[in-house]
């Protein structure tokens, strides 16, 4: 048998389900893999921190299976990213102002599969509130890229697809608002699933951009995803943008060959401002979809020029409200040397934010601002409605829209942490997907010559998901396990 | 000095719902600080509001009763500032899309009856309560337990034209909700607030100035609002004769009521604090209104305080005092109409016991009239007593007092205590005489003509039979006995 620590989480699910493995032995694995990696000279910092009671979950998880109780998820090891609430653990979001916050409920979906038998491991590293391209803003340093250390994993959630390319865990949840799982997944050469706005519940996630947040799912196999998703689904009576979904019996995904599939491949994202390396990858991508036969065509979508452009108010926006909340008066980080209400919250809020922090909430304010609401906010909310009338009207032709993940390879650390703009641009295939409320999963498609993962989104109208997954699983065995 | 007073009322009413707006802990007043808040209604990260439906249908009830249209479609905004009793650092409220809209309220004052127009109720939550220590420590509390308090608050047009318009106008929605039932509206506990815009337009040189807006906050019962806008029109008066400034120049202003010095004290100006950056909620879906739930809610509307007046005046023959008093409460209204219910005789001596004896034990006791502990059919059990000639008048404020002090049922008490009245015309006969025979002098005073002396021998019987003779009869006897002496 492989090393554990090679294991996908489905592969992980057979060994403990036939008995070859405990749910020790594999929580025990995985914390080698994070302590020696500890020892590297750079290591990777996927995890804030790795949690001390996983080992006695993983115990008593074995005696549940010995007593012939084991559930849907029993004794798999999950990484959780560091703004998805976990009843009694910290949650931080990177962030010095919930520097010491410890949940007292759990999330919805931590909730869910923590009853089928799920261990939380850890949690991961990310970019602060989940703003960020290259998880480097955050007050844990920087996490590192497993495939080049000194390239960013992508962000925000960085710390959870390094985990899991860097086989510290096996699979990983991370968030997503505008691309911070599937950035990161095509940077590490792993999948990254966006599910549609509603798939997962978001309550106990903490909020950045309400309209468009979403829990993701991070795996070396689409079948983790598809195994996670039917445990974590469903109405959610905590929120009432969660919908009603049922996707029972998906695990294991029945491939689905792409033969009569209708590919849209829009020319935004194939021109100007996209590494050619990855163009090159998203050709072969959809020769080999050809070859499977499906039908690929080039379209145009000139409103996807506007997207990055309207994410970068709407998520502002709606960030400028969600943060408020963070003033240290009721928990959170609060200056005791204040000398008024006023004085105390400039204190408290001034150094407890990180300055991206600080930026989106001014960008946010403003935006929202009477004098300047009609000209940003009130006109971005109207581009995304056509948007959304127009990616419905590309689905009336076509069953899947397919993209690079990312204008360009994995950056050094660093490259860009001074130019916001720059960082901003690293997002402008992936934000369309959350502002249409619709699924991504982001296939790792190979490296460039130099080593460095390149990832190819395959985009599905609402609540397709598991289409998705399994139009997916079919190239991964195919294709995917080859790499 | 020609002048008009401008007054347009925002007032606030808490929902009477078993939850709060977003979050289903439990609606109620007071608690001890912070044990009435969840992750959602304490603004914890990562918590979402989900919409309590109960909210939807109270705010309907309270629109149709104010005669207000209900739209199709309603959402919610969030209506952002800092503040620590606010613990989301946003208010969920509805900005542009209110759930009742276009509505109005007749109110009647000395000037007669007139037409208030209501602008909007909206649906928001209510936030927490900040208290600061006065002990010098210059601590601060903050109580989490009044957050997501589900409140409407409804807004007039500025149709109010006086101070006891104004008052007239709160009394008046004070009434419908609660009748409604859609809110206990006890100023006391705080819901029912009222704020008050005002200011007035000033007739000079044919001309019509309007001075600065100031919206009065802090009236925190009928009187202040009274004497806070009676102060205002003043103080607006006096300032406008001292130094003109208008509306134009100075915008508006918040002043707050201060009941001690029965003064109004300047406290920000508006558009300093106007900015709130209200954008849809985007945790909340719209709510689409379907017909029928409106059509529902309107057929199961209860009578309102102004038909039910109308309607005891008419149909039950009350005057119009009685109607009045009658329907101050919906819970004395609805002990009356209890009371009525089934009853065959004159409903206006029902009426009178009420508001005179039962009001009288409830007063002093000071309870609701819904915490009394005898039962209305009770009332109407001793009322019959009374017209069947079982016992007398008297007798009745005897059994009553019984009833109040040791409860009971009325025929029970009479039958038990031998309080039956006396319709034997040999026994009464035998009494008046014997009374007859112990005042010869009154018999004398009756005969010189002196009218009075009879009564004084009435008095004389009842007090022989105990109060028990039946007071008509023993009349006619005393009468026929003493003319054919
Ligand atoms: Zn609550």
């Amino acid at each position: 048998m492989a090393n554990i620590t090679d294991l996908s989480l489905s592969q992980i699910k057979k060994e403990l389900d036939g008995n070859k493995l405990s749910g020790k032995e594999v929580v025990l694995a995985f914390k080698q893999a994070y302590e020696a990696d500890q020892a590297h000279k750079t290591p990777l910092n996927g995890y804030i921190e790795f949690f001390d009671d996983a080992e006695k979950l993983a115990e008593a998880s074995d005696a549940r299976r010995k007593n012939n109780e084991a559930r849907g998820l029993e004794g798999l090891p999950l990484a959780i990213k560091d703004n998805i609430l976990i009843q009694g653990k910290i949650a931080t979001c990177g962030s010095s102002i919930l520097k010491d916050f410890r949940a007292p409920y759990s999330s919805t979906v931590v909730e869910r599969l923590k009853n089928q038998g799920i261990i939380p491991v850890g949690r991961t590293n990310m970019d602060e509130f989940g703003m960020g391209s290259s998880c480097e803003y955050s007050i844990y340093g920087p996490t590192r890229n497993p495939m080049d250390r000194n390239k960013t994993p992508g962000g925000s959630s960085g710390g959870s697809a390094s985990v899991v390319a860097g086989k510290q865990a096996p699979a990983a949840l991370g968030t997503e608002t505008g691309g911070s799982v599937r950035l990161p997944a095509a940077f590490c050469g792993i999948y990254g699933l966006k599910p549609s706005y509603g798939t997962l519940s978001r309550y106990g996630v903490v909020a950045y951009g309400s309209s468009l947040d979403q829990i993701g799912i991070l795996s070396r196999d689409p079948d983790d995803m598809a195994l996670l998703l039917e445990h974590g689904v469903g109405t959610d009576p905590h929120d009432e943008t969660s919908a009603a979904l049922d996707f029972s019996g998906v695990y294991p995904l029945k491939p689905k060959n792409p033969k009569g599939l209708k590919i849209a491949l829009p020319e935004e994202f194939m021109g100007e401002g996209i590494d050619e390396v990855i163009k090159n990858k998203v050709t072969a991508f959809a020769s080999w979809f050809e070859k499977q036969g499906a039908t690929v065509e080039s379209i145009k979508l000139p409103i996807l020029k506007s997207t990055v452009a309207i994410y970068y108010i709407i998520a502002p926006a709606e960030a400028s409200s969600n943060l408020t909340r963070y003033d240290g008066i009721r928990y959170g980080f609060r200056d005791e040397k204040a000398s008024s209400l006023e004085d105390l919250y400039i204190k408290s809020r001034s150094q407890g934010f990180g300055d991206e922090v600080k930026r989106r909430i001014f960008i946010g304010n403003y935006v929202l601002s009477s004098g300047y609401y009609d000209a940003y906010y009130k006109k971005a909310m109207q581009v995304r409605s056509i948007l959304k009338q127009e990616i419905a009207k590309v689905y009336e032709n076509y069953d899947l829209i397919l993209s690079p993940t990312s204008p360009c390879l994995p950056f050094n650390l660093g490259a860009k942490l001074d130019d916001p703009l720059a960082m901003y641009l690293t997002d402008i295939c992936t934000t369309f997907v959350n502002l249409a409320q619709i699924p991504s999963l982001s296939v790792p498609c190979g490296t460039s010559e130099e080593g460095l993962p390149i990832g190819i989104q395959l985009i599905g109208k609402q609540f397709s998901e598991i289409n998705l997954l399994s139009i997916a699983k079919t190239w991964h065995q195919e294709e995917g396990l080859k790499q | 000095m020609k002048y008009d007073v401008i007054i347009g009322c925002e007032v606030h009413v808490q929902l009477l719902t078993n939850t709060k707006a977003f979050c289903s802990c439990e609606n109620r007043f007071g608690g001890k600080p912070n044990s009435r808040i969840c992750p959602v209604c304490s603004g914890l990260p990562g918590a979402l509001p989900v919409t309590n439906q109960s909210i939807i249908e109270y705010a309907i009830r309270a629109g149709l009763a104010i005669h207000c249209r209900i739209p199709e479609i309603t959402k919610f905004d969030r209506k952002n500032y800092i503040y620590p009793d606010l613990p989301k650092g946003y208010q969920i409220s509805q900005f542009d899309m209110p759930i009742c809209e276009h509505g109005y309220l007749d109110v009647t004052t000395s000037q007669g009856t007139k037409r208030i127009r209501i602008l909007r109720a909206h649906l928001e939550e209510d936030a927490g309560k900040n208290t600061h220590s006065e002990d010098g420590s210059g601590l601060s509390f903050v109580d989490l337990n009044r957050c997501g308090t589900p409140l409407l608050e409804i807004v007039s047009e500025p149709d109010i034209r006086s101070p006891e318009e104004a008052v007239a106008y709160v009394q008046g929605l004070k009434e419908i909700m609660e009748f409604t039932g859609v809110s206990d509206c006890n100023m006391e506990e705080g819901s029912l607030r009222c704020d008050a815009n005002i200011n007035l337009w000033i007739y000079e040189d044919d001309r019509k100035y309007a001075t600065p807006i100031v919206e009065l906050k802090n009236m925190n019962s009928f009187k202040s609002i009274r004497s806070a806008l009676d102060y205002e029109v003043i103080r607006q008066k006096e300032e406008w004769e001292e130094k003109h400034i208008t509306l134009d120049q100075k915008g508006k202003l918040t002043r707050g009521w201060h009941d001690k010095s029965g003064t109004t004290v300047l406290q920000r100006h508006k558009e300093e604090a106007a900015e709130y950056r209200y954008f849809p909620e985007p945790d909340l879906r719209p709510i689409k209104i379907p017909k029928e739930l409106i059509e529902s809610i309107g057929r199961n509307l209860p009578e309102l305080p102004e038909q039910k007046r109308k309607r005891y005046r008419e149909t039950l023959g009350l005057s119009v005092e009685n109607a009045e008093k009658l329907t101050s409460s919906p819970e004395l209204a609805s002990y009356f109409e209890k009371a009525i219910d089934g009853y065959g005789g004159d409903v206006k001596k029902i009426a009178n016991w009420i508001l005179t004896e039962v009001m009288a034990v409830v007063n002093d006791k000071k309870i609701n009239i819904k915490d009394f502990a005898i039962e209305a059919t009770k009332v109407q059990a001793l009322i019959k007593l009374l017209d069947n000639d079982v016992i007398s008048g008297k007798i009745a404020k005897t059994v009553f007092t019984e009833m109040v002090e040791k409860g009971g049922d009325p025929d029970q008490i009479v039958k038990n205590s031998g309080l039956v009245q006396v319709t034997d015309q040999g026994e009464i006969e035998n009494v008046i005489d014997q009374v007859l025979k112990d005042n010869p002098k009154s018999v004398e005073d009756y005969k010189a003509g002196k009218a009075q002396a009879q009564g004084f021998l009435m008095g004389q019987v009842m007090k022989l039979s105990k109060g028990k003779a039946n007071p008509k009869m023993a009349s006619q006897l005393l009468k026929q006995k003493l003319d054919a002496l």
